[in-house]
């Protein structure tokens, strides 16, 4: 009866498969309804059962874990079933019964070989770590790594208490407080795993599907190794690493390093992030009371942190990327193969580098040689930076650098399949290039405008083919953020906006797809933050007050940073073109400050002054008194009742908001998830708010609007709440997220 | 107008030696359906000029570091130079050109072709020229040899190949080049000495040259051990072949077959006439060796790999009429040849996979036509994974755009006198000796057709089709 019933159990497993070779158990897991394997429910069932199966058979002497998908050995805990848990004590279980599985895995009485190939994170990376041996492949796709953190949770099973001991405790901190991805390589010095496999070329099968076979095979030797003890776990530590053991073992030592990494995230996060606080927890209490005490403390702390408004934030987010790495608009009738860049500038030739690097060739065409000059390098130096990280060699450097046709003529533009521009801010100059570039491209080429703030439908007037045209808004630096803002006109074709999204795709980037209109969505709701962060300037905060109190508020850069990285005369163009499309409502700080910056040359980080002084090498940024001068001749009284701190960081952010929500109601924006996720990737809106949206949402409609009511009593329609968002006040049962 | 006409005047008239073998092949053909299998009709071409190998010597292959440690390249390549004047009895000036390979340069004599020729006493009236290609370097200088004679330029070429790995480059760091080169422009002292200043120790480390590949950094062994892995051979088989290797070229050797190695008296040393790498071994003692690139699960190791080696070779390329003028009796026609190139990271050693069905399809025959097979073993799991690939439908079909694979050379035809695995590789001379060998082997052997094919750095690779000249 029992063989029967283990029969029927094992046809029934999906998940989770193993055979016997040669007295090594290969356990093999692919979960045949995603493209990545992840420990839900039904994956740790069948795990257990399987584990049991090998531990009551006597002939299997070892095991081998290995994943079926080529990418992916085991990507995380099921994000889905942490979030569908109601209470704290739920997901503290839940870590209890990971805890509890992977403490049987490193008891196991005969060795268990991790074989990694692809990503090996979250509690991917906490199973392989409770096994008795890890060789991982040297695959571009390997990487290993504890990205809870920026879920806002932590390693819940075991991996606060395995990690330290294994790679020590400064890179344990490391690992799991910045939840940065570790390469093969690296990984295998920190001593995170004992082996590397090389993947394998072309050969009697796919590359991929062979590189897998090898990689068990490789595993399977070792494990016979370890099972007949001719291959030995420990390996010998050398001297610095028994220095650093000993150093380590001085309980004053320790707690030197508690401390200071305590005060290093507290400046960070300006505690605003809860779980960094509780990784540093956990880890200090395993290893000061001892296993039971830290186990313990991982899983309520765990539970904890599923609760809070921040893990939500950043789990929304996260859910906002992945469905923003999608293209919703179909498959584009053609592919781009060719693109065309105007301008050399630093957006253009960020557009160019993100392009090349993916294989697309790219003409970079300026109008004068110094400025293709100044382009050209920029590209270079961007893939050198990356050679000198070892992310590229030198050869694939060259290779991707052959792909850029920098020029200054329209040469080959009859085989380009989109042009991006990107000159200067100017219609009449965006006219004139639109003219002159459909003169010269083929019908099926797309034109793509990169501006911030200029109408699209005003750019398209000159075009032949308006249906063609479309807005892509980059962000700069184009190589290191990672939205890509498309804006459609109501003559845009669906095809046009589809290849833009592939286009954008294969960049790399995060795509909000938005409507037309001054400032589309972005920019819009920057402007009036920034002309109520002028006013506060103008009432006599300091620019250093005004970052701290940004920062403080969870805002990555600090307002006045933000306008002199943004430049001052860009904001300027902004605040006065926008003050002209929508009135009073962006009003607050005179544009008059930032024209007579821009006068005195106080252009922004760009031309060494604006609210700071650049190009000193002091840590110690210096305030520019010429703009302090400036702001004192335009100085404003501040009210008392809206200028406490708290009020000034509310006045900064409901504008925000407020406009966010407005460009829902009107449409602009098709829904608050590529709200959420263009103001936190574009704007830096504090991720651990997770976006305007969810901001409204957990903060609540109706405080926000009472603050705000106050404000527009000081000050006018500036803070007048939209419609949607009065909506939202009144019926608490309103949500834009589920 | 003119050119036209000037060209189809150029091509029409035939040589005599032409019309004969024109004629000969249709009376081949007819003979050909009452003859045995083994008659095969001949490989010329109408309008193509028939150039063949009068003869090919080479010097020992020596383990690097050992007798010919003090020499340079171009030593070496006169010796063998020297060795083919006698072996044919040719007269200096006969040679209207000369081209040698080679793959690490010795900068001194970077044409190591001219200094070579010069050294050998050749006239100073003849050119010579230096080629690289890896380890097809000498076939490249064959297959130059045979362009010219094609293009009536030349009729009689001496080609080689040379590599002397006892001896390489080892360079001072850029670093501290750059200073020594800006040392040369410093005016005065004060500059010099901040130039002298800015030494630090970093910069006296010296760079080595490494058998690596300069676009993927992978050594050639890693790249082997991968391939090998990516086509499943397994240790016991690489050992195997290359024990079969070892001990086919010992007995070869001791039967004396290897008749292109030519004695060497080397200065201050005794006179060398065989090579000295080949060393039959056990299977149970090459078992024992640990990896030698991938470590510690790798499979290529010392023992089923070519070693560093030392050596030149020589070959004399003639037009046919030239050579028959000249009273030779040559031994081979040189008849069709590719070269081919594919990704040198992962197919960095895949050559004669690509080169093999290709050069085939150019000379209208099938791997059963040919006779005598000779492949460069640069690592016994390259030759290994090469068979393999040729073996395998999916392989022809997935990468190579082919319907159906070309299948293997049986091995009772192949490198039946040893190779590269045995023999030892001197990179640049290794291509002449196989052509010599199949010549050498057709010969003896009774064969019509062999075959020559061999990887190089780089993921390029050669193959050469050879014709027996009738006895």
């Amino acid at each position: 009866g029992g063989s029967l019933l283990c029969l029927s159990l094992s046809a029934a497993r999906t998940h989770v498969s193993y055979e016997v070779k040669d007295n090594v158990a290969v356990v093999r897991i692919n979960d045949p309804t995603s493209k990545v394997n992840t420990l839900s429910r039904h994956m740790q069932a069948e795990m257990v059962e399987v584990m049991n199966e090998i531990w009551g058979n006597a002939a299997v002497k070892s095991a081998v874990l290995i994943s079926r998908k080529p990418g992916c050995f085991i990507a995380g805990a099921d994000i889905n079933m942490i979030q569908a848990c109601k209470t704290a004590e739920e997901v503290t279980s839940l870590s209890q019964e990971g805890q509890k599985i992977f403490d049987q895995v490193e008891k196991s009485p005969i060795p268990i070989v991790a074989a990694i190939n692809g990503s090996c994170l979250g509690g991917g990376l906490e199973f392989a770590i409770a096994c008795q041996y890890r060789i991982a492949t040297k695959s571009k796709k390997t990487i290993l790594g504890t990205p809870e953190v920026m879920l806002g949770l932590l390693p819940g099973a075991g991996g606060t208490q395995r990690l330290p001991k294994m790679v020590g405790l400064p890179a344990a901190f490391d690992m799991m407080l910045t939840g940065k991805n570790i390469r093969p390589d690296k990984a295998k010095k920190m001593g995170l795993v004992h082996q590397l496999v090389d993947p394998l070329g072309p050969g009697l099968k796919s590359p991929e599907e062979r590189t897998i076979e090898y990689l068990e095979e490789v595993a399977v030797d070792f494990a016979k190794g370890l099972a007949g003890r001719k291959v030995t776990v420990e390996k010998k530590k050398g001297l610095v690493q028994k220095i650093q053991d000993f150093v380590m073992g001085l309980p004053p030592v320790r707690k030197q390093i508690y401390k200071t990494v305590h005060s290093k995230v507290m400046k960070q996060s300006k505690g605003l992030y809860p779980a960094p606080l509780k990784i540093i927890e956990c880890i200090q209490t395993g290893i000061e009371k001892g296993n039971a005490a830290g186990y313990l403390t991982e899983s309520q702390n765990f539970g904890k942190l599923a609760m809070t408004s921040e893990s939500r934030a950043l789990i929304g987010l996260y859910h906002g990327q992945v469905t923003c790495k999608k293209n919703h608009f179909g498959k584009p009738e053609r592919d781009v193969k060719k693109l065309a860049v105007l301008g050399a500038g630093l957006m253009g030739a960020g557009i160019a580098q993100v392009t090349i690097d993916k294989g697309v060739a790219t003409i970079l065409k300026d109008t004068t040689e110094e400025g293709l000059a100044r382009g050209h390098q920029q590209v270079y130096k961007g893939l050198n930076d990356k050679t000198k990280k070892k992310s590229l060699t030198t050869f694939e450097r060259d290779g991707i650098m052959s792909l850029l046709s920098g020029q200054l003529d329209y040469r080959d533009f009859e085989n380009a399949d989109m042009v991006i521009e990107a000159v200067f801010e100017d219609l009449s100059i965006k006219h004139k290039v639109v003219k002159e570039v459909e003169a010269v491209i083929p019908p099926h080429c797309i034109f793509a405008t990169n501006t911030s703030a200029l109408p699209i439908k005003d750019i398209a007037a000159a075009s032949k083919r308006p249906e063609k045209v479309i807005g892509m808004h980059y962000f700069s630096p184009v190589d290191k953020m990672q939205l890509l803002e498309i804006i459609t006109t109501n003559k845009t074709s669906k095809d046009t906006t589809a290849s833009a999204v592939a286009v954008g795709l294969k960049q790399g980037k995060v795509i909000i797809v938005v409507g037309d209109g001054p400032g589309f969505y972005t920019t819009r709701c920057l402007a009036p933050m920034l002309a109520e962060a002028v006013r506060a300037l103008q009432e006599g905060v300091g620019p250093k007050k005004l970052d701290s109190l940004t920062t403080g508020f969870g805002f990555p850069v600090g307002a006045a940073t933000l306008a002199d990285e943004v430049g001052i005369d860009v904001a300027a163009h902004v605040a006065e073109d926008l003050g002209k499309a929508f009135g009073t409502r962006f009003g607050g700080g005179n544009v008059e400050v930032l024209k007579m910056m821009v006068q005195k040359g106080f252009k922004g980080r760009k031309s060494g002054k604006g609210c700071y002084v650049y190009g000193a090498k002091s840590k110690e940024k210096k305030v520019n008194s010429g703009a302090e001068d400036i702001l004192k001749s335009f100085k404003l009284t501040a009210p008392p009742a809206v200028s406490a701190d708290e009020d000034i960081q509310y006045r900064l952010v409901s504008r925000f908001v407020n406009e966010a929500v407005l460009c829902l109601q009107e449409g602009i924006l098709p829904d608050p998830v590529q709200g959420d996720i263009g103001a936190v990737f574009g704007l830096g809106f504090p991720p651990c708010l997770g976006g305007p949206f969810r901001f409204v949402d957990s903060h609540g409609a109706d405080k926000l609007v009472q603050k705000m009511k106050r404000f527009e009593e000081a000050y006018g329609n500036q803070f007048t709440p939209c419609q949607l968002l009065l909506d939202h006040a009144k019926d608490s049962s309103k949500r834009f997220h589920k | 107008m003119a050119s036209m006409l000037l060209t189809s005047l150029r091509s029409s008239p035939l040589t005599s030696v032409q019309a004969a073998q024109f004629a000969a092949r249709s009376l081949g053909t007819s003979v050909h359906l009452q003859a045995q299998a083994k008659s095969k009709k001949t490989l010329a071409k109408p309008g193509v000029k028939n150039i063949v190998l009068v003869d090919g010597v080479r010097t020992p292959f020596l383990q690097s570091g050992t007798i010919y440690a003090d020499l340079m390249p171009h030593d070496l390549a006169r010796a063998a130079l020297q060795g083919l004047l006698n072996r044919t009895g040719l007269p200096k000036d006969a040679v209207d050109y000369i081209v040698y390979g080679t793959v690490i340069q010795e900068v001194k004599t970077s044409n190591v072709a001219r200094e070579a020729a010069l050294g050998a006493g050749f006239s100073d009236k003849t050119p010579a020229h230096t080629v690289t290609m890896a380890c097809i370097s000498s076939n490249q200088a064959m297959t130059t040899a045979v362009g010219l004679i094609a293009a009536g330029q030349c009729d009689a070429v001496v080609a080689g190949g040379v590599e002397f790995m006892s001896d390489v480059p080892i360079r001072h760091s850029r670093r501290m080049r750059k200073t020594m080169l800006s040392l040369n422009k410093a005016k005065t002292l004060g500059a010099r000495l901040s130039l002298l200043g800015s030494i630090r120790l970093a910069h006296l480390a010296p760079e080595l040259p490494a058998v690596a590949e300069f676009s993927t950094a992978e050594t050639m062994g890693h790249s082997a051990d991968r391939l090998a892995a990516a086509f499943g051979v397994s240790r016991l088989e690489q050992d195997e072949f290359a024990l079969r290797s070892h001990t086919l070229a010992k007995k070869a050797q001791d039967s004396g077959l290897l008749s292109d190695v030519i004695s060497f008296k080397v200065p201050g040393k005794d006179i060398v006439s065989k090579d000295n790498g080949i060393r039959p071994s056990t299977m149970e003692q090459m078992a024992k060796l640990k990896p030698a690139f991938i470590k510690p699960h790798g499979t290529v190791t010392a023992a089923n790999s070519s070693f560093l080696t030392d050596g030149a070779s020589a070959v004399l390329i003639m037009s046919e009429e030239k050579a028959l003028a000249m009273g030779y009796k040559p031994k081979a026609y040189l008849r069709d040849f590719v070269y081919v190139s594919q990704d040198p990271k992962d197919q960095l050693l895949l050559g004669p996979t690509y080169a093999t069905p290709k050069v085939l399809e150019k000379s209208g025959l099938t791997l059963n036509d040919i006779d005598v097979f000779e492949f460069h073993e640069a690592f016994a799991g390259q030759i290994m994974a090469n068979l393999k690939a040729m073996e395998s439908d999916w392989f022809a079909q997935t990468y190579m755009g082919r319907k159906t694979k070309v299948g293997a050379p049986p091995m009772e035809k192949f490198n039946s006198w040893g190779g590269s695995l045995s023999l030892g590789h001197p990179f640049a001379a290794t291509g002449c000796r196989l052509v010599t060998t199949v010549a050498h082997r057709l010969q003896k052997e009774g064969g019509q057709y062999g075959l020559v094919a061999a990887c190089a750095a780089g993921g390029q690779g050669h193959a050469m089709v050879i014709e027996a000249y009738p006895q």
